[in-house]
């Protein structure tokens, strides 16, 4: 047994040194040579016919290279960009090329390429062609994409809708029935943008006589793009490595395979020379896919104590101009919307449509903050009908820790977990009595106090993979390979692609212990498909949960290897051989031990090796989990509402959250953070709007607010821990369990502020505006 | 968001830029801190073919006091407005101004001078300097005008210097001892721009409002000079129900957009707020 030394230790993050000192290199640092970049000439119109693109001008101008479009390279796309099962096996979808061909769907689609010298060359040469458009009326909105006589983006469907589906259990009419209070809301979950720091961007270097592709991108998926280049450019995919190197942040955006990596690698192979495209904020904003744009409408049926019989869902989604690779896994909202409780029935629909706009995909949570708000208001609206404390209803209907394993109506199986110990934890950080008394009083004075909860659970860990195979057409497990050099060294390699997670200082924590190598002298490698086998990339919360443990494994299969040869080194019985903390010995005699370094030097000399066993010291796992990890917690969220102006103000923000083991707390708060930033920002600030025409609104950081740090207040977090039955280490996903908790805490918080002014729900962002309008709705009385 | 191609000068002189300026006309345009031109070049929204960069005319950073006027070079940056003793002492409307606009690294490059010329009715600087009765100096080729803050600021980005002048220094009346200036801002978030704000500048002697000055960020195509609310409380003794009387004139005059951080009607109920809680805070310390 290794002694757990470095899981649970706060080291600090090895990324970090490079990163903040700007020595990190991302796409755009990468040296290269007889560099070509890349321009997309984008759409300017939301709905309409290429009638022709006059090129000729531009062909003209400095340092151009080529010029292609959609035309041009059409023969070359081997296929469409790639679609995912994901939940909607049915679905009606157009083909989507990496370029718009005859007709354009939203504004920000590529219509053509420039090539040239400079990427100032190739921006100056973009602006002097010419697309004839005959526009075409647009649609935005999801509710009048689907009315008779709308314009229809694909006419190919028919119409715009893609799928209407049912998600139900039980006997929703009986729950309804036995309803003594039924409630009927609809929730908005607004367009959110993802803003990375760090825009996409491609370096795509194919060699001619070789047929060897390398592609550089800002992805979080560099294995699934080694497979869909292969496949869209006809190529071996022994001949095509991608690797993202350092990836200035993703939240979904970036797992996707893009149109830029396809241009991008067709460019280069046409040219016979590196092509490199870096992303702008101006592009990106209309460019990488967006999330959210759903409309939930829900009836609650409940009894009078609080006890909820049953929900019936509705989830509407705007899809944007074309299904994109993961665009229906949204529709995992509906999957796991029964959230922490017990209910008889549910009765969920999920119905996606097309739209002009930029399509939607996966952003931090996907599908799961979607969820939550749902659930969670539903929780809150059933306490306000009721006249019950939002606690005590949440305490109600929770699953109680004796129902774990719990199934729930759609059949999905929580691992474990008991909601109170989290509540509890938080109801006596935030003191919840004094909290309810001081607001009783401030709302005498005319103030606006609201104190708001969320109590989640979340599904981690995609895989196992024959669940994920059904639902989504994807095998998802773990990947490790741990290989231990001559010198007793170790170099890790993982199927994971971190982006801002920190696995290179986790992993290294996971083997040290197992091996008892000190964690410096253990390698971390990651996102380059070259350097091991086909890993599943990083998203969904579920990187730890699967190629943590994965690394876990691979190193004990190594100390198991490192035991026997250490058995014939002290020429022992196999049976008798202990190891711990990087040495073997003898049961009971570790005065007399061989160490990791002796043992792997000897794993490289044959001579030294047991007869017939095969040489090194390596490993590799693919890891396969019984079932998904399913993280809990309980956040409460103060906040005041400045009566005339309709500011909100954070005063008091605290989480507890339960994800199973953690390798090293720091990080663990670090994800935290920047998650509860991101979910406050979609309660207060964000939201992506188009006008009529299809025209974005929110195209720059002027108008596309993201929270900052002086907008936000200083977190108080804390942790329960109920380790994961269902891998070895105990860990859970927390990468998104931020961002899924915070908007509805927040969201709870305001509605309880404005009470007194009969506002039962408030549609996100919160704009300061917005809750002016709510509050004056009646002259400003209070009831 | 690369500009478009253009030339680049660095004069050293004031009348060297001007020369520049004059040789090439409407193509060219000044350059001062950047922080409100190069974002427009960067969109390609604003494509000047020549740049006079003024950033290395010397004697164009200063503040003083000089005969009952505190004079401020065009090229002093937000943030040694935000940080001036001086200031701080004699026009804390000022200050308090400087340090709302945008965040450290837009303080530490954007000038007063270029806020002023820039003419963005969104922007902080403008609707202190019209309360303040700021004069700005310009130089052009027929030698240095005055021009009065309220012939300053013509529209929307416009302001009425001529495209071949130079804003040299901006100068502004020494307010007496007893007044007091708040700049108070309204905006989604800390570094953004001000949905409305309000400039005040009130002095009250005795029990009487001897000075009562008003500038509205927001409302309209330019900065607002609140005249509704001087008269309403010029000559008043200052109490609460006077201060809110006044206040609510904020909206005279006024011609608020709408936009997707508010309406009309928002903007000018947070005008009305605003200037009432202006009022307060200045006159709360008397
Ligand atoms: C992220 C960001 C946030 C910001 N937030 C705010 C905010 O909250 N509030 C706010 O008020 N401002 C804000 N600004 C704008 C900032 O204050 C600018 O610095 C200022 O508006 C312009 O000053 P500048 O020196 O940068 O001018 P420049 O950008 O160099 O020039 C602006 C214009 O003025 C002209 N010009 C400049 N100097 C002179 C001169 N001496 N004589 C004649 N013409 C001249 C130029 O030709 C140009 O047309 C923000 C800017 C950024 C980038």
């Amino acid at each position: 047994m290794a002694i757990s030394q470095m899981v649970g230790a706060s080291i600090k993050r090895r990324e970090d040194p490079r990163l903040v000192t700007g020595t990190g290199s991302y796409v755009d640092d990468l040296p290269q040579t007889a560099l070509v970049h890349m321009h997309v000439v984008r759409s300017s119109e939301a709905h309409a016919r290429i009638l022709g693109i006059e090129t000729g001008r531009a062909k003209e101008a400095d340092g151009v290279v080529a010029i292609l479009t959609g035309k041009d390279l059409k023969p070359e796309f081997g296929a469409p960009l790639p679609v995912t099962v994901c939940f909607v096996p049915d679905k009606k979808y157009p083909n989507h090329y990496p370029m718009a061909i005859d007709k354009v769907h939203y504004v920000g689609e590529p219509v053509a390429i420039v090539l040239a010298s400079s990427r100032a060359a190739a921006e100056d040469a973009g602006e002097r062609i010419e697309v004839k458009y005959q526009s075409l009326p647009a649609v935005v909105d999801i509710e009048k994409a689907i009315e008779a006589g709308a314009p229809v983006l694909h006419e190919e469907l028919g119409s715009n809708l893609s799928y209407d589906v049912k998600f139900a259990a039980g006997d929703i009419e009986a729950a309804f029935k036995e309803a003594e209070i039924t409630i009927k809301q609809r929730l908005i979950q607004q367009r959110l943008i993802p803003i990375a720091i760090e825009p996409r961007g491609v370096l795509a270097d194919y060699k001619t006589f070789s047929n060897k592709l390398t592609v550089w991108s800002s992805t979080q998926i560099p294995h699934f793009v080694k497979v869909w280049l292969a496949v869209i450019l006809g190529i071996s995919e022994s001949n095509v490595r991608v690797v993202a190197p350092e990836v200035g942040g993703g939240f979904g955006s970036k797992i996707r395979v893009y149109p830029e990596e396809i241009l991008t690698a067709l460019a280069s192979r046409r040219l016979g020379r590196p092509v490199k495209w870096i992303e702008d904020r101006n592009e990106n904003v209309k460019a990488t896919h967006h999330g959210r744009d759903q409309i939930w409408d829900v009836e609650i049926a409940a009894k009078k104590d609080g006890t909820v019989l049953g929900i019936r869902p509705t989830q509407w989604l705007n899809l944007g101009g074309y299904c994109s690779q993961f665009g229906t896994f949204q529709v995992l909202g509906m999957l796991v919307a029964q959230g922490a409780y017990k209910m008889k029935a549910f009765d969920g629909r999920s119905v996606g449509v097309f739209t002009n706009t930029t399509p939607t995909d996966a952003y931090r949570g996907a599908g799961r903050p979607e969820a939550t708000y749902l659930i969670e208001r539903v929780m809150d609206l059933v306490a306000r009908e009721t006249g019950i404390d939002p606690v005590e209803i949440r305490r109600k209907n929770f699953v109680r820790a004796e129902d774990q394993p719990f199934t729930t109506l759609l059949g999905l199986t929580y691992d474990s977990g008991d909601y109170t110990i989290t509540l509890d934890k938080a109801l006596e950080m935030v003191d919840y009595a004094a909290l309810r008394r001081e607001q009783a009083e401030k709302r005498k004075q005319g103030t606006y106090i609201g104190i708001g909860l969320c109590t989640y659970i979340e599904i981690c860990g995609l895989g196992p993979a024959a669940a994920t195979q059904a639902a989504t057409g994807v095998s998802l497990w773990g990947m490790s390979v741990v290989n231990l050099h001559f010198t007793g060294k170790a170099t890790v390699i993982i199927g994971s692609s971190p982006h801002g997670q920190g696995h290179e200082t986790t992993y290294a924590q996971v083997a040290s212990d197992v091996l008892g190598i000190p964690v410096e002298d253990i390698d971390v490698q990651h996102g380059d498909t070259a350097i091991g086998p086909m890993g599943m990339d990083t998203y969904g919360s579920r990187s730890t949960a699967l190629d943590g443990n994965a690394v876990h494994i691979s190193a004990m299969k190594v100390q198991e290897k490192a035991r026997k040869i250490a058995a014939h080194l002290l020429e022992a019985a196999e049976g008798d051989v202990v190891y711990e903390n990087g040495k073997a010995f003898v049961k009971g005699t570790p005065s007399k031990a061989v160490t990791i370094q002796e043992i792997a030097m000897a794993a490289f000399q044959t001579n030294r090796l047991p007869k017939g066993m095969e040489g090194g010291l390596e490993a590799t796992t693919f890891f396969d989990p019984s079932n998904f990890v399913w993280p809990f917690g309980a956040h409460i969220c103060v906040v005041e509402v400045d009566g005339e102006t309709g500011a909100t103000k954070i005063l008091r923000y605290v989480a507890v959250d339960d994800c199973g083991t953690r390798i090293n707390p720091m990080v663990v708060d670090g994800q935290l953070h920047g998650g509860i930033a991101q979910g406050i920002g979609q309660a207060l600030f964000e939201e992506g709007v188009y006008d009529e025409a299809g025209q974005l609104r929110t195209g720059s950081l002027v108008d596309y607010l993201i929270p900052t740090a002086s907008d936000l207040p200083s977190f108080e977090l804390a942790a329960t821990f109920t380790p994961s039955p269902v891998n070895p280490l105990g860990t859970k996903g927390i990468g998104e369990a931020g961002t899924i908790a915070s908007t509805p805490a927040v969201m709870n918080a305001i509605v309880d502020a404005l009470q007194p002014f009969g506002v039962r729900d408030v549609a996100m962002p919160a704009t300061p505006q917005k809750l002016w309008q709510l509050m004056h709705r009646n002259g400003g009385t209070t009831r | 968001m690369i500009p478009a191609a253009f030339d680049y000068v660095v004069p050293r002189t004031l009348p060297e830029a001007v020369a520049e300026l004059v040789k090439h006309g409407q193509e060219a345009k000044v350059l001062a801190g950047g922080h409100s031109l190069i974002p427009l070049m960067k969109l390609r929204l604003s494509t000047p073919s020549f740049l006079v960069d003024i950033g290395r005319v010397g004697n164009l950073t200063y503040i003083r006091e000089e005969d009952g006027h505190v004079a401020i070079g065009a090229l002093t940056s937000h943030h040694d407005i935000e940080f001036s003793e001086l200031l701080k002492n004699k026009l804390p409307l000022l200050t308090s101004a400087a340090s709302q606009i945008g965040d450290p690294q837009v303080r530490n490059r954007g000038t007063i001078g270029g806020a002023a010329a820039h003419a963005d009715p969104f922007g902080d600087f403008p609707a202190c300097l019209l309360a303040l009765d700021a004069e700005f100096k310009a130089v052009g080729p027929r030698g240095e005008r005055s021009i009065a803050a309220r012939d300053f600021f013509v529209d929307t980005f416009t302001s009425s210097l001529e495209p071949n002048e130079i804003l040299r220094e901006i100068r502004i009346p020494t307010p007496p001892p007893g007044s007091r200036g708040t700049y108070l801002k309204f905006s989604r978030r800390s570094q953004d721009w001000a949905i409305v704000a309000v400039a005040a500048q009130v002095r009250v002697t005795g029990h009487e409002v001897t000075q009562v000055a008003v500038g509205l960020t927001g409302m309209g195509s330019r900065p607002i000079r609140a005249s509704g609310v001087e008269q309403a409380l010029r000559g008043k003794a200052g109490h609460d129900d006077e201060l809110r009387a006044a206040a609510e004139r904020a909206v005279d005059g006024t011609d608020p957009q709408q936009d997707l951080n508010g309406s009309p009607d928002y903007r000018r109920h947070l005008a009305q707020v605003l200037t009432r809680r202006a009022l307060e805070q200045i006159t709360a310390h008397h």
